[in-house]
């Protein structure tokens, strides 16, 4: 029993892990620009797919195959802020919800079209996993946990110690007041997409090592990663973090008393829970 | 030279006209007090020189440039900073970095300035890595007017500095304001406490309706009957 619920957790951080990445993406966004992002599914799926162009049609190692993708991925995400969400920035936020809606199910057209609906893999073939004390991780596992830590600290370096970090959460804490220090704004936006995107992309890319990659795959896990964001408290980086681990590790211990089938509503019931009882995020703020 | 001059400004906020010929002028190195009853649009002339409300007819000129109309964040590349009444400090950053914040704009070193202003406001000194969200209300006009001077402006605009704060707080932000003059910074400054605001400025301007009504030195709209009657409560 104790190394089934060990062996749960493990799954649960792993899980979690990817919930976490894309739920601060969805955070960022959210803070700085006060709406939330639909597309950052479908921003998740196309990291992943990129990944898969470099590695697998461009025949990279991994490591740069993945660092393409994040460049990619950080790029369409300017574009489409540019393109389309730079005309909505003193719409009602309602309107670039809906507008997100959009550009998500074009990502997702546009990732069918070039790559097919079937599912597919990095590499074919079993990984064996590695055994401790009756405990089970794959290889990928590693990367992914691995993976996670560093973006985690180079997130939080950037946060804390760049000027443009810095900037990013001033804005999120009073857009007005950050126009009126003369902080660029605009260039505030567009590195909130670059860090956001990238994240979305590691994310993707981690979330096929764990499965396969399919074109819906970012639209289905859009659900744990937004109730992560708002467990969190929506708009702060750090409780994102918290809540994707939360979330992760409780769909997992779920599986205990109910039926695997169900996970993705128990995310849901927690995100409901903290939304009647805490709609602020489990976190105390400032505000 | 004048640092700031009005020409009988027109606007609001894009409805009906809040300022209804608002002139006034500051020169170099002067306290300027705005007082006058509520929805004078005292606030409003603020924001409009800062290009926070829409001027539909008239003229600001800052150092003999037209910046009638410029946006908010040109008018601070300029050499104005304002200062909000309320939500002047980023809450989740420390007091350090709110500083920094203010500071976006310049490129050189700016920890001269800095130590300056930790010099200025000796409490925020100890309190540099606490977040600005849990300051007292003192303290955190005291980040907020920090925040402004982090780009060394020629003239600061104070909405309000002692609104709701404690008689204790009040005569130290004054003191405080008095002190940044004497670096050389004009003021412009909207006060409620009208007595101790005209007590320290240089002129003051009485504003009712959205319209001058009376602008002298503050010890002459001190003595005056007709201002003290109206506008200080006799």
């Amino acid at each position: 029993m104790v190394t089934e619920v060990l062996q749960l957790i493990i799954y649960g951080v792993i899980y979690g892990s990817i919930v976490a990445l894309g739920a601060v993406g969805v955070s960022l966004t959210f803070g700085v620009l006060r709406f939330a992002n639909f597309a950052h599914g479908d921003l998740m799926t196309f990291g992943a797919y990129m990944v898969l162009a470099a590695y697998v049609g461009f025949a990279l190692p991994m490591w740069l195959s993945v660092i393409v993708a994040l460049a990619m991925t950080a790029s369409l995400a300017v574009l489409i802020d540019q393109t389309l969400f730079r005309r909505f920035r003193r719409a009602n936020p309602m309107i670039l919800l809906i507008s997100s809606f959009g550009v998500g199910l074009m990502v997702r057209s546009l990732v069918q079209i070039i790559w097919g609906g079937s599912t597919q893999v990095y590499d074919p073939g079993i990984q064996f996993p590695y055994q401790f004390w009756g405990l089970r991780i794959r290889p990928d596992h590693l990367i992914i946990l691995g993976g996670t830590l560093v973006l985690v600290v180079v997130l939080h370096l950037f946060l804390q110690k760049t000027r443009m970090g810095k900037a990013m959460r001033a804005m999120a804490d009073n857009p007005d007041l950050a126009r009126i220090s003369g902080i660029n704004t605009d260039r505030v936006i567009i590195w909130t997409w670059i860090m956001g995107a990238s994240l979305a992309a590691a994310a993707g890319y981690f979330l096929a090592l764990d499965s396969r990659l399919q074109p819906d795959m970012g639209w289905f896990i859009l659900l744990p990663v937004f109730a992560a964001a708002i467990l969190g408290g929506i708009g702060k980086p750090y409780g994102a973090i918290a809540g994707g681990f939360i979330i992760g590790i409780t769909e997992e211990l779920s599986t205990l008393i109910l039926s695997p089938a169900y996970k993705p509503a128990v995310a849901f019931a927690l995100m409901v829970a903290i939304l009647i009882f805490r709609p602020t995020g489990i976190f105390k703020g400032a505000r | 030279m004048s640092v700031l001059r009005m020409d009988s400004v027109y606007g609001g906020y894009g409805g009906a006209d809040i300022l209804c010929g608002v002139s006034l002028e500051i020169g170099p190195g002067e306290i300027i007090a705005v007082i006058g009853p509520n929805g004078a649009g005292k606030s409003t002339a603020m924001k409009a020189v800062f290009g926070l409300a829409k001027v539909r007819q008239g003229s600001i000129h800052f150092m003999d440039k037209n910046i009638t109309g410029l946006a908010a964040d040109r008018v601070v590349q300029q050499g104005i900073s304002y200062v909000p009444q309320v939500d002047n400090v980023f809450p989740s950053l420390s007091v350090e970095e709110n500083l920094d914040m203010g500071a976006f704009l310049r490129k050189d070193d700016f920890s001269a300035q800095k130590r300056k202003i930790y010099e200025l406001f000796p409490p925020l000194a100890e309190r540099r890595t606490q977040s600005a969200g849990t300051l007292s209300g003192g303290q955190r006009q005291m980040v907020a007017m920090g925040r402004a001077l982090m780009l060394d402006p020629k003239l600061l605009l104070l909405d309000e500095p002692t609104a709701g704060l404690s008689p204790r707080y009040m005569d130290q932000i004054f003191a405080i304001v008095r002190d940044i003059n004497s670096l050389g910074i004009s003021i412009m400054m909207v006060e409620q406490n009208a007595r101790q605001a005209l007590g320290l400025a240089h002129r003051g301007y009485v504003l009712a309706t959205g319209a001058n009504r009376f602008s002298d030195t503050g010890a002459n709209l001190l003595a005056n009957e007709e201002v003290a009657r109206m506008f200080l409560g006799g």
